[in-house]
C-alpha cells in the first residue's frame, strides 16, 4: 500500500515549479482557482504524475480532480492497484 | 439572477485594454469584398490574404463555381435536413463517389463541417471502458470530440513516439484504443511523425485515425495527405478532413477502408442530428476535390510560395516555429501578447492579413503570427508580405535576428 503522506509530498514538488504566483499550497489547494493554473498547464502536471507512478489519469477524469488533496487521494488509489 | 458571462470578465477586460491602446480587435475582422482566393478588401483596404487556409487556391475555380450555380438551379439553396432523413440528395452521392476515388478508399462519409466529422467520429468510434489517445497539440475539434464521447481520453506528448507507446502500454491490452493523429499540426505548422507512431500504435492494439485537414491536396503521390507521403497508407484505419481548406468551401469527412464504417451514419449524433450541406456546397466540393486529383501544377506553386515566404521570413531574423517549410503553414513566434497584437494591427493597416493565435489555442502559451500560402500568390505578393513584415517589425519594434522567448510556461 503506497503512503498517502509521501504522495502529497511528491504531488506538491511537482507542483512548485509551476507555481509562479507563489501561491502557499496544501490539501485544499484549488488548481483552477487558487494555483490559477489553465488545462494545458494542469494537463502537463498529470503527464509527469502518471510517469511517476505508472498509472492512467485520463482527462475526463481530471475536472472532479478540483484540489491537490483530491489529486492526492486519486492518485494513492491507482498506485495501490 | 446571477450574470452568466461574467464568468468571463477577464477577457472582457483584455479585449478592452488592447482597445483602449488603439489596437484593433484581431478576431473581428469582415472582409467587405473578396477579389480572388489571395486578395480582398478590408476595412476599405486593398489587403493580401496569408492566413485563409485556401491552400490551391480552389475558392474562385471557374469550374467548381459554376458546377454550385447549377446545383443552385436544379436542387435549389438547401436541404433543410438530416443526412438519415430528407438530406440526401444526388449530390452528396456524388461527392462520397468523389472522395472514395481521390482517396482510393471504399466508404467516404461527409458531415457537416470538419469540426462535425471529428466530433462524430471519434464520440461514435470509443466508448465506455476504451480509450482515446491523441496528441497533446491535437485540434480543439479532436479533444471536443473526446469530451462529447464516453471513452476515457489519453493524452502524450506532442509528436513523441516514445510517450505515445508508454502511454499505450499501460491501458488494458484488450481494451478498444483509438489513437488520433494529425498529418500537420496547425497551429505551429509542423507535421506528424506518422511512418513511426502510426505502425507503433497498431503494435499496441490500437485502431488509428489520422485527420489531414491542413494536408489535403499536397503532401503524397496523390496529395491523400502526410500519411501518404510517409508510406504509412496501409496501417491508417480512418482520415477525417475537411472542404474548408485545400478544396475551398465547408464541410467535412471520414474516408475508411473499413466494411463496417457505414454504421456510423446512424449511430454519430454529429451526423444524425443536423442538416445536411446545402446541395450547391457539396456539387462545388465533388468538382474541386476531382481538380485536386490532377494539381500538381498548384502543388509545386504552393511548396514554391511556402519556401520563399518561410526563407524570406527566417533570413529577415525572425523566429519560426519550424526551421524548415515543412507544411504550407509557416507560424511566426512573437514574445507577448501586446506585442503580437500591434504587429498584427501594423500589418493589416499595410495590407497583408495573417492570423493571430493566442493560448489556450496554442501550444507552450505561445503568441502567434501564423501564415498560411495559397497556390495562387504571386512572386509580388510574396514581396510585398515580406517587406510588410519587416517593416511592420520596425514599426511595434521587435527585436529581429535572435530568439524571440516565448512566454514562460508548465514544461
Amino acid at each position: 500500500m503506497p503512503d498517502r503522506a509521501a504522495i502529497h509530498t511528491r504531488i506538491l514538488e511537482f507542483i512548485a515549479p509551476l507555481n509562479t504566483a507563489g501561491v502557499s499550497v496544501g490539501e485544499g489547494t484549488r488548481f483552477a482557482d487558487d494555483l490559477m493554473f489553465d488545462s494545458l498547464t494542469v494537463m502537463d502536471l498529470v503527464a509527469g504524475i502518471e510517469d511517476e507512478w505508472n498509472i492512467v489519469l485520463p482527462l475526463n477524469a481530471l475536472p472532479e480532480l478540483e484540489t491537490v488533496g483530491q489529486l492526492t487521494d486519486a492518485v494513492t488509489k491507482l498506485a495501490s492497484k | 439572477m446571477t450574470d452568466l458571462l461574467s464568468k468571463y470578465d477577464a477577457l472582457t477586460a483584455e479585449r478592452g485594454t488592447l482597445h483602449a491602446a488603439g489596437i484593433r480587435d484581431p478576431f473581428s475582422i469582415v472582409m467587405s469584398e473578396v477579389r480572388s482566393p489571395t486578395q480582398a478588401l478590408i476595412d476599405g483596404r486593398e489587403t493580401i490574404l496569408v492566413g485563409t487556409y485556401n491552400y490551391m487556391g480552389m475558392t474562385f475555380d471557374p469550374d467548381v463555381m459554376r458546377a454550385g450555380q447549377d446545383a443552385i438551379q436544379r436542387y435549389g439553396a438547401g436541404t433543410t435536413g438530416s443526412r438519415v432523413l430528407n438530406g440526401t440528395y444526388q449530390t452528396h452521392a456524388e461527392c462520397e463517389a468523389a472522395l472514395r476515388d481521390f482517396y482510393a478508399m471504399a466508404g467516404a462519409i461527409v458531415f457537416s463541417t470538419g469540426y462535425q466529422a471529428n466530433l462524430g467520429v471519434i464520440s461514435a468510434l470509443a466508448v465506455r471502458g476504451e480509450y482515446v489517445i491523441l496528441d497533446a497539440d491535437s485540434h480543439a475539434s479532436i479533444y471536443d470530440g473526446c469530451s462529447m464521447g464516453t471513452a476515457d481520453t489519453i493524452r502524450f506528448r506532442h509528436n513523441s513516439p516514445e510517450d505515445m507507446i508508454k502511454r499505450l502500454g499501460r491501458l488494458p491490452a484488450e481494451a478498444g484504443k483509438l489513437v488520433v493523429l494529425e498529418g500537420v499540426y496547425s497551429m505551429l505548422g509542423d507535421i506528424g511523425r506518422l511512418k513511426e507512431m502510426v505502425p507503433a500504435a497498431k503494435e499496441a492494439g490500437a485502431m488509428v485515425l489520422v485527420d489531414e485537414a491542413h494536408a489535403m491536396g499536397f503532401y503524397g503521390p496523390n496529395g491523400r495527405g502526410v500519411y501518404e507521403e510517409q508510406g504509412v497508407a496501409d496501417h491508417v484505419d480512418f482520415v477525417v478532413g475537411t472542404f474548408s481548406k485545400s478544396v475551398g468551401t465547408v464541410g467535412g469527412f471520414c474516408v475508411s477502408d473499413h466494411p463496417k464504417l457505414d454504421i456510423l451514419r446512424l449511430v454519430s449524433r454529429p451526423y444524425v442530428f443536423t442538416a445536411s450541406l446545402p446541395p450547391a456546397v457539396v456539387a462545388m466540393a465533388a468538382t474541386s476535390i476531382r481538380k485536386l486529383m490532377h494539381a500538381q501544377g498548384k502543388r509545386d506553386r504552393l511548396w514554391e510560395n511556402t519556401r520563399a515566404l518561410h526563407g524570406g521570413l527566417k533570413h529577415q531574423g525572425f523566429n519560426i516555429a519550424t526551421d524548415t517549410p515543412e507544411s504550407a503553414i509557416i507560424a511566426v513566434i512573437m514574445p507577448d501578447q501586446v506585442t503580437t497584437a500591434r504587429m498584427w494591427a501594423t500589418l493589416l493597416e499595410l495590407g497583408i492579413y495573417v492570423n493571430m493565435a493566442r493560448p489556450p489555442a496554442t501550444p507552450a502559451g505561445m503568441f502567434l503570427l501564423r501564415c498560411s500560402l495559397c497556390a495562387e500568390h504571386t512572386p509580388d505578393q510574396i514581396a510585398a508580405v515580406l517587406a510588410a513584415f519587416e517593416n511592420a517589425a520596425a514599426r511595434v519594434a521587435l527585436p529581429l535576428g535572435r530568439k524571440a522567448e516565448p512566454v514562460a510556461q508548465a514544461a
